[in-house]
């Protein structure tokens, strides 16, 4: 009872708004603002969330996936355990401050980019591939933590019974270690495409409207920047990437189920 | 399938400061079922993962049918595998996991499905083929393991502990079935085990392992009955440990003098190693005749009881009776002892001069 009481508040209210505020223009139901969401700028801001979300996921998910093998396989427990506490902060370090410590760093002025020179290569940070790096900072952690259980959970008598019936390294990987860890490994992704498709401090702190996000969209729309009579665009907007989230789920828990089951 | 001869020739492994082998020197006559039995640490898993090839020996070398084949890569020595638990692939089917071997070696797919049928019957499962490892029960499991790890016609069979992690009555029907199978197949089996039961009941013979060295290897009568070792005397079977006295080729213990099975030691006094059923007792009757002990305990086994008697010495004896006499020999029952007149074991006495009954082990 208190968990749907909690539920109903934090989750079913502001939904329920949501949906009044996108389906009503001028005191009457209407699509418009759903239609307006997925159209010009809004729909380009869309497409760029998806875009940066998916290509930090797909890189976060293979590099956080090897890292996550390499602390898994080594010898050294005290490394061990310093990458797995270090991922668990950094994981959870974003926003501004995340933000500002990459502009010092790689900033146009910042101490990496004027010792190395790198502004006279073209280099900046303030694009859509420097928030990807940006973004990769807390992914590539957050996939360490997701997939160290389930690579810990890949039981050492599947391989030995693998190569007892004769297979060599990469068949066991073929056949055996990767299908299994493929819903967690999937389920990471998904994680990652979350976290940053949900972003929005650090981009605005970085990027501000340079690289269009439908986060930075709804959050000019909750400030009044927006034409009047397009204010319930935003919840509109939010109702976009609901959908977006939703439809990721839909794949996620399926397979996380399944992960579940077989590394038991 | 043809069992293959196994050799340990002078195997040695150490891990960090522990030694897991010492010396170990074995041969397997092909066809046979070795159990390997021992305490924990003894080194018995890791004998069968160097023959596997998932250990290196630190020295010595593993033979098969006369080849070295010490270095050479786990997947592909001629050996099939079932270990302890959980070790089919979850994300294949029983039939897949069966034909894994066949798949690893690209066999067309209707050969292959019609091989693991084929297996799937042998182990009595014809109809789980499409059923997933976490929809089987534990013997179930253990059965399809069995069935993959001979899909590939092996010459070597290794068992390592496959039963240990099942209950009691699947354990008894599934060892049966296993050495239904062994001596259909004519397979080379060893057989991983730290039960004594297991061991005596299945193995053609059986190897007993401490501290990484063979104890002792022999048929499980000889073994049982003519231990070489105080250590294999009391890891298999129950053992009671007497007091007496050597004198020539003859030793008197609890009043009785008995022929010395073997060569006895040059100390006097020694350990009489006694077999609980070469322990006789008699009740006292209620003419009052004084007892040699009392009975302490009384555990009813089925067709026999095993008493624990306490002696006026201070000793405990173990001692199994009949089970349809046991009422005769409640706890507190005055009772007079005696031995079974037959050559008995004796070693040099121990160090802590006691005489006891070996604890009891869980079985046996």
């Amino acid at each position: 009872m208190p968990l749907l009481v909690f539920v109903v508040i934090v989750f079913g209210v502001p939904m329920l708004v949501l949906l009044g505020g996108t389906f009503t223009k001028e005191g009457a139901f209407s699509t418009a603002n759903l239609t307006e969401s997925l159209q010009g700028a809004y729909l380009t801001a869309l497409l760029g969330s998806v875009k940066i979300s998916a290509l930090v996921a797909v890189l976060g998910g293979v590099l956080g996936t090897f890292l996550a093998q390499a602390v898994v396989t080594s010898r050294f427990r005290t490394l061990r355990e310093a990458v797995l506490t270090a991922s668990g902060v950094l994981a959870n370090f974003g926003g501004v401050p995340l933000a500002f410590a990459w502009i010092a760093t790689l900033g146009n002025s910042g101490v990496v980019t004027t010792t190395l020179g790198l502004g006279q290569h073209g280099w900046s940070l303030y694009n859509f591939w420097g928030l990807t790096l940006v973004y990769l900072y807390f992914s590539i952690p957050l996939q360490v933590l997701t997939v160290v259980p389930a690579l810990d959970g890949l039981r050492p008598q599947w391989r030995e019974a693998a190569q007892n019936n004769g297979a060599s390294t990469w068949q066991f990987w073929r056949y055996v270690g990767i299908p299994v860890l493929t819903p967690a490994l999937l389920g990471g992704v998904v994680l990652l495409f979350g976290g940053a498709f949900s972003a929005y401090a650090t981009a605005q702190a970085m990027v501000g409207s340079t690289v269009p996000l439908v986060t930075l969209k709804i959050a000019d729309a909750l400030t009044g920047n927006v034409l009047i009579g397009h204010e319930n665009v935003a919840l509109a907007l939010s109702l976009d990437m609901i959908v977006v989230a939703g439809l990721v789920m839909a794949v996620y828990l399926p397979l996380q189920r399944r992960s579940a089951r077989w590394l038991r | 399938m043809n069992g293959a001869r196994v050799e340990f020739r002078g195997l040695r492994r150490r891990f960090g400061s522990t030694v897991a082998l010492d010396g170990l020197d074995l041969t397997v006559e092909p066809g046979e079922l070795i159990a390997l039995l021992g305490p924990s640490g003894c080194g018995k898993t890791t004998a069968l993962r160097c023959l596997a090839g998932f250990e290196q020996p630190d020295e010595g070398e593993v033979l098969v049918d006369g080849a070295d084949i010490t270095r050479v890569p786990a997947n592909r020595r001629d050996a099939g595998m079932v270990f302890q638990s959980y070790s089919l692939f979850p994300n294949l089917n029983a039939r897949d996991n069966v034909s894994f071997g066949m798949r690893v070696r690209k066999a067309p797919t209707a050969k292959r499905h019609a091989r693991a049928q084929e297996l799937l019957e042998l182990v009595g499962l014809p109809s789980v083929g499409e059923r997933y490892p976490h929809q089987l029960s534990g013997g179930q499991q253990q059965r399809v393991a069995l069935a993959r790890a001979l899909a590939l016609e092996p010459r070597v069979l290794l068992l390592d502990e496959p039963l240990s992690a099942l209950d009691a009555k699947v354990r008894v029907t599934l060892r049966e079935e296993i050495r239904r199978l062994q001596l259909s197949l004519g397979i080379t089996t060893i057989f991983v085990t730290h039960d004594q039961e297991e061991a005596l009941s299945m193995a053609d013979r059986v190897a007993v392992l401490r501290d990484g060295r063979l104890e002792q290897v022999a048929d499980p009568a000889t073994l049982y009955d003519r231990p070489a070792t105080p250590f294999v005397a009391e890891f298999v079977g129950a053992m009671n440990h007497l007091t007496g006295l050597v004198s020539g080729d003859r030793v008197t213990v609890l009043g009785q003098t008995l022929p010395v099975e073997g060569r006895a030691p040059d100390t006097a006094q020694v350990d009489v190693l006694v077999r609980p059923e070469a322990v006789l007792v008699t009740p006292v009757d209620a003419s009052g005749a004084e007892g040699d002990g009392i009975v302490m305990v009384s555990s009813f086994r089925g067709s026999t009881a095993r008493l624990r008697v306490h002696l006026g010495d201070g000793t405990e004896v173990l001692a199994d009776v009949p089970g349809h006499d046991s009422a005769r020999f409640a706890p507190g029952t005055a009772v007079r002892v005696g031995l079974v007149e037959r050559p008995v074991l004796v070693s040099a006495r121990s160090e802590t001069g006691a005489a006891t009954a070996v604890p009891e082990p869980d079985v046996v």
